[in-house]
Order: C-alpha cells, then sequence, then structure tokens
C-alpha cells in the first residue's frame, strides 16, 4: 500500500527531474555543522558513570531548488558519545518535497515541526519525538514522516498532517548520565495493535492578529511520550521473612517505554504588548481510561537598553501546572519558572539565559544557565549549565523500585549537575 | 482628454517642485520619490567597525513589498554562518504598532517579538530597528526648514520629532537634496539631544529609470566612534512577488 501512495509523487519528482532546462548546480546549496562537546559532571554518576564526557557531531543540509514551486531538503545527523554507546546515534531529521501548490503547500516527507510560545515546557508541540538522549531540555526532535498540507490565508493558516510511523523516544544507556537507576530497554510496547506503523493525525489552526497570535490543535494517535513500566522477575529478588528487601547480586531489572493511544487537544497563545509577551500552552489529553490537563502560562517583560547600554534584559515569570499533580510524567506539576534573558547585542551575539524552576509544594529546584559566543564567522561557543537541588540522594535501583518518590521526580538526577562547553563549526 | 490630463500631470509635477515646501510636505514628497515599486529584492553586505579597526560583516537578502497600510520586509541571513537562515520579518505601518517575527531555523519556531525593540541595535550595528524600517512621513512630526549643501549639492534640511516615545531619538535633521529629493543625510540626536549619529547615503543609483537607490549607507555614532557600512547589491523591482512570500509559511521555506 505505502509504495502505491509514494508512486504518484515520486513520478512527479522525476518528471521535475526531467526538465530540461533545470541547472543542478545552480539550485543546490550544502551546508555543513560539525559539534565538539565536553560534559563535565560535579560527581562521578550514581551508577558509576564517568565524570567526563566528550563526544562530537556532524550535521548537513542539502537543499535543491527543482523549479519555482518545488525543492527537497535532506538534512542527515549523527553523534558519536565517548561514553554512553546510545547517545552514539544517527538520525535522518528532515528528508522532504516542498511543494508549492496554488493556494496551498504540501510537504511530504521526514519533517521537523514546532508548536509553541512558552519556555518552561513544550506541552502543545507534539508532531515530532524528542530525542531526548541529545538534549535534556527537549528542544531536540527525531525526523518524523509526514504528509502536511498548508493553508493560509490572509490571518488565518490551516495545518493538516497524516503522520506514518512513529519514533520511540531515545534513553540514555548504562554508560549515560542524566538518567533513571534504571535503564530503559530498547523494545517498546504500544497500545495500538499495529504498533509503531500506526497512522497518527493532526491537524493546527493558528490566527495571526495584530497582537494576538491564537493556535489551536487536535492530534490523535501514538503518544510522544512513554509510560515507563517495569518488569520485575521475582525469584532474583531477595526476601527476608517473605518480603522482597532488595535485588539479587548482578540482577539489573530494566524500564520498559508503553506507548498509548491518545487525543491531545492543545490552545497555544501569545500577547505581544510593547515590550511585553503574554503567553500560554495549555492542552487537554486522554488516554486509556485517564484524562488530564496541563498548563503553562507567563509573560516575558524585555527592558531595551538595559541600564543605559546596547543590551537587552528579558524577565520571564511562568508557571507549569498539570492536574495528575504527583501522578505527572513530568516534574514540573505545580512548578515556577523565573528566569532572566541577557542579549548584549555586541558583534559576538552573546546572549545568556539563566533559570530556575522552582517546585512550588516540594523542595526541589532545577537551575539552568544556557549561553552562547560567536568566536568567528564560522564558529560558535555555547556554554550549558544545570543543577539539580533535592533534598535527598539518589535512590539505589532497589529503592527506585520499592519506594517511589512521587513528590521528588529530581531525586535521580540529584549526582548529575553539569557545565557543558560546545564548539560548533560551520562549513 | 487623456493627452489634457497627462499634460495638466507634467505642468504640476514642475509646479510641485518650485513650490514653497514645508517640512511635511517635502517629507511626503521625498516618500513619494522611493514607493510606488511594488516589489523589490536585494542583496546587503553589513559590516561593523568597532572604532579600533576590527570590523565583522553580515550577508543578508532583502525583500519588500508595499501594501496599502503599510510594507512588508523579509530579511534572510547568509552569514555569520550561524545564524544562517535566519529569517525576520516586519510588518510597518505609517500609523500604530509594527509587527515583528523571526525564524529560527535550528528549533523551526517563529517567534513574534516585541516591535519596541526599535531603538535597540539591529545586529550589533550602529542601525538601530527603527533606522531600517520604513520611515513613513506619519511616524513623525515636523519643524523648521532650512537650507545647506551636501557634497556641494544644495539641499533642504528638515526637522522632524518621532511621534513614538519608545523611539532612542529626540529628534532628527534630514538633508533632502533639491534636484531628486533623495534623502542625503540624517543626524540623529538622542533623548537628552545630543548628537548621537549621522547616516549618509552615496552612489545613488536610477533602476528601471524611475527607483532610485543608494549603493552605499554609512552609519557613524560620533559618541562611540563606531560606524556601519550598508553595501546594496542586485537590487530588483517588479519581479511579481506577492503576499505569499511574505507569509507566515514564507518565514519556514526562507532560505
Amino acid at each position: 500500500m505505502s509504495h502505491l501512495a509514494i508512486a504518484p509523487w515520486l513520478a512527479r519528482l522525476l518528471c521535475a527531474c526531467a526538465l530540461p532546462n533545470l541547472s543542478w548546480a545552480a539550485d543546490m546549496e550544502a551546508q555543513h555543522e560539525l559539534g565538539f562537546e565536553h560534559t563535565a559532571f560535579g560527581q562521578a554518576g550514581a551508577q558509576g558513570q564517568s565524570r567526563q564526557h566528550l563526544s562530537v557531531s556532524v550535521k548537513s543540509e542539502f537543499w535543491a531548488e527543482l523549479n519555482d514551486n518545488n525543492s527537497l531538503t535532506v538534512t542527515p545527523f549523527a553523534r558519536w558519545d565517548e561514553q554512553d554507546s546510545r547517545r552514539s546515534h544517527a538520525d535522518l531529521r528532515e528528508a522532504f518535497w516542498l511543494h508549492l501548490g496554488d493556494g496551498f503547500e504540501l510537504r511530504t516527507g521526514i519533517r521537523q515541526v514546532f508548536w509553541g510560545v512558552t519556555e518552561g515546557r513544550h506541552l502543545v508541540d507534539i508532531i515530532n519525538q524528542t530525542d531526548l538522549i541529545e538534549r535534556l531540555d527537549g528542544e531536540a526532535k527525531l525526523g518524523q514522516p509526514m504528509v502536511n498540507l498548508a493553508f493560509e490565508h490572509e490571518a488565518q493558516q490551516v495545518d493538516l498532517f497524516v503522520l506514518p510511523g512513529f519514533r520511540k523516544r531515545t534513553f540514555a544507556g548504562e554508560e549515560g548520565r542524566l538518567r533513571l537507576p534504571l535503564i530503559v530497554d530498547n523494545d517498546a510496547a504500544y497500545e495500538a495493535s499495529n504498533g509503531e506503523r500506526h497512522v497518527d493525525l493532526a491537524a493546527r489552526w493558528q490566527y495571526n492578529g495584530d497582537a494576538l497570535r491564537l493556535g489551536l490543535s487536535g492530534f490523535h494517535g501514538t503518544n510522544r511520550e512513554a509510560e515507563l513500566r517495569l518488569t520485575l522477575d521475582p525469584n532474583q529478588l531477595r526476601y527476608s521473612g517473605g518480603q522482597a528487601i532488595g535485588l539479587a547480586a548482578g540482577y539489573q531489572p530494566q524500564l520498559s517505554a508503553y506507548y498509548r493511544q491518545i487525543t491531545q487537544w492543545g490552545l497555544d497563545a501569545q500577547l505581544t504588548q510593547g515590550d511585553l509577551l503574554w503567553k500560554l500552552e495549555a492542552i487537554q489529553q486522554s488516554g486509556g481510561a485517564e484524562r488530564h490537563h496541563a498548563a503553562d502560562a507567563g509573560f516575558e517583560y524585555t527592558q531595551v537598553g538595559w541600564l543605559d547600554s546596547n543590551a537587552d534584559a528579558g524577565w520571564l515569570v511562568e508557571y507549569l501546572y498539570d492536574s495528575r499533580g504527583e501522578r505527572a510524567t513530568s516534574a514540573f506539576e505545580h512548578d515556577w519558572l523565573l528566569g532572566w534573558r541577557l542579549s548584549l547585542n555586541d558583534a559576538a551575539s552573546s546572549t545568556l539565559l539563566a533559570s530556575v524552576i522552582i517546585d512550588s509544594q516540594h523542595d526541589e529546584q532545577l537551575l539552568s544557565v544556557e549561553g552562547q559566543r560567536r568566536l568567528s564567522d564560522s564558529l560558535l561557543l555555547e556554554l550549558e549549565l544545570r543543577a539539580f537541588l533535592s533534598p535527598k540522594p539518589v535512590p539505589s535501583a532497589w529503592e527506585f523500585i520499592s519506594q517511589p518518590d512521587l513528590e521528588h521526580k529530581l531525586r535521580p538526577l540529584v549526582d548529575d549537575d553539569y557545565l557543558r562547553l560546545s564548539l560548533r563549526y560551520f562549513l | 482628454m487623456r493627452l489634457m490630463s497627462g499634460l495638466l500631470s507634467l505642468c504640476l509635477s514642475s509646479v510641485v517642485i518650485a513650490q514653497d515646501w514645508t517640512s511635511e510636505s517635502l517629507a511626503q514628497a521625498a516618500e513619494a520619490r522611493i514607493r510606488g515599486f511594488g516589489d523589490s529584492s536585494a542583496t546587503l553586505v553589513m559590516t561593523l567597525h568597532n572604532g579600533a579597526g576590527e570590523q565583522a560583516s553580515r550577508q543578508l537578502r532583502v525583500k519588500n513589498l508595499e501594501y496599502t497600510d503599510g510594507e512588508k520586509s523579509l530579511m534572510v541571513f547568509d552569514t555569520p554562518r550561524d545564524v544562517r537562515g535566519s529569517a525576520l520579518l516586519s510588518y510597518t505601518h505609517p500609523q500604530g504598532e509594527d509587527e515583528q517575527w523571526l525564524y529560527l531555523p535550528a528549533i523551526k519556531r517563529v517567534k513574534q517579538i516585541g516591535a519596541r525593540n526599535k531603538s535597540g541595535p539591529f545586529m550589533a550595528s550602529e542601525f538601530a530597528f527603527e533606522d531600517i524600517i520604513t520611515p513613513f512621513w506619519q511616524k513623525f512630526s515636523y519643524g523648521e526648514l532650512s537650507q545647506d549643501t551636501f557634497n556641494d549639492m544644495p539641499c533642504y534640511v528638515l526637522n522632524r520629532h518621532p511621534n513614538d516615545r519608545h523611539s532612542g531619538y529626540k529628534r532628527q535633521r534630514v538633508w533632502i537634496d533639491q534636484e531628486h529629493l533623495l534623502i542625503r543625510q540624517v543626524e540623529y540626536y538622542d533623548r537628552r539631544d545630543q548628537l548621537l549619529k549621522v547616516y549618509q547615503a552615496t552612489d545613488f543609483t536610477l533602476h528601471q529609470g524611475q527607483y532610485w537607490r543608494p549603493a552605499l549607507m554609512t552609519m557613524r555614532n560620533v559618541q562611540t566612534g563606531k560606524h556601519t557600512t550598508l553595501a546594496w547589491s542586485e537590487h530588483q523591482f517588479g519581479q511579481g512577488l506577492n503576499d505569499r512570500d511574505f507569509s507566515q509559511n514564507a518565514l519556514l521555506r526562507a532560505r
């Protein structure tokens, strides 16, 4: 079936390629990016992992304009990681055909799509799976196969998506940091009987007013977020008086990802009032027997020409909410985000974003500092610092299984404070 | 009849040049000289000079489209390479708030940004956002008009005050040459009414027999000694660009 569906597009592409007046050399672009990354953790990992992690990545982008209305984009990505074999991974970030039709755009292939406005969490954004092993903040995404039909008329946009093929979330391996005390198995289970071949559907409408940008979206299909399930072999436990008291020596149970079928409705809005931006993202998600909602709402205020300099200072406040409370899969279920953004507006485009996410009910905070500075026309330096503050030590695998600490979801990461320096070279 | 009205408009235009200008009517006439192009595109090399001999350059491509209620401009960056593919879409209006959207290709994100950052520097240059967007005459109130020369050209010098209280300037003095009514020089006075920057436009070329454009713009900050040059090339007019080339979806495919 899928061959049949692809055939007409392929035929059109081949026709387009065969046009005699096409000059490939003039209409092709290639660009490449090399990344060198060093991560230093404050201490050795709770499961014995290394303090120092080196990694190298490469991303290329090839673009070809076939004619005025058709183009191809291919963006492969690969990373090698010194410590974590799972973080050594490759992904086709994009490989799609863009067709400009009469009153519509058709984008077919593997793409990246972002929805949303807030800084704290990307709740509404659901088209692409998160490449979690790549970045903790969820801003790296795996390529998603899709057919996307887009319409835009004056202030309104409509996007329709058919999403064949599911991508599993990436999780750190045994030697990787920033992970739970147990490894997440590579095999996943699905609610849908056809597993990762389930075809998801999504749609979004956006209104672009003078000051208000409003988006309403719907998604039906396989949840991008994994439910982590534990399979325990009772014969591999240690018992005392009929009570399990620990894991047998050498036994390492694994978590497995379970992906549910969900329906998610999303709302994202930004109201722009001069230097003040009001932001809101809210979702309602139903799957299985459960329905929950979550929101991230706040504002960003920018002081242009801060302290009579060329710099801009921005102040961010957001509240993050999840109706499931402690049972939420996110650590940010009733949390405040306070952030401060500095843009020096210098020739090196130096920027800094410092933020803290504070759990309003339990004593947990996530501190982040992100900065970047251009070193030359083709070299960029990036800095990322994160500290996880939680009152109790990292749980052992057995503690994690037997006494889940839902009030302190950052606990598994308290030994993982890190400073990451990255150099990105563009050629 | 048609011949008559054609003659009439010819007479009128020569009358206009001979008339007694006010600052406001001159600003309107100067604007009329550069507008009416429909759509245009050009390549721009911006060079920042820090006053200590160091320089840095950025290359971008700019497209413009005129609307009845303003003008849209789409800038796409080619260098520095870390921002290659980033795009800035601005919708400027003679009256009311301007709108701006920034597209960040690394995360495929379109952000609407607060348009009141207009007094801030554009890409670390001596040009502020408000200096590079269309300076519609309605955005100013006008003072006295005088005469001077610029590069031996007889010029009118008009005084104007930005209406927007978020502007970085208290007032500007604008040199407009008497022959072509083109803006040759602008002095920008900061909020304390001290001379801050001097803009000069040179190497004007006539495109398609009707659109005068400077090939070189220089903004010199007299308080810091830094200056920025904008070298324009590859001007094209009337290519049939339309709304679709300046839409939200256009940002996603900007390159």
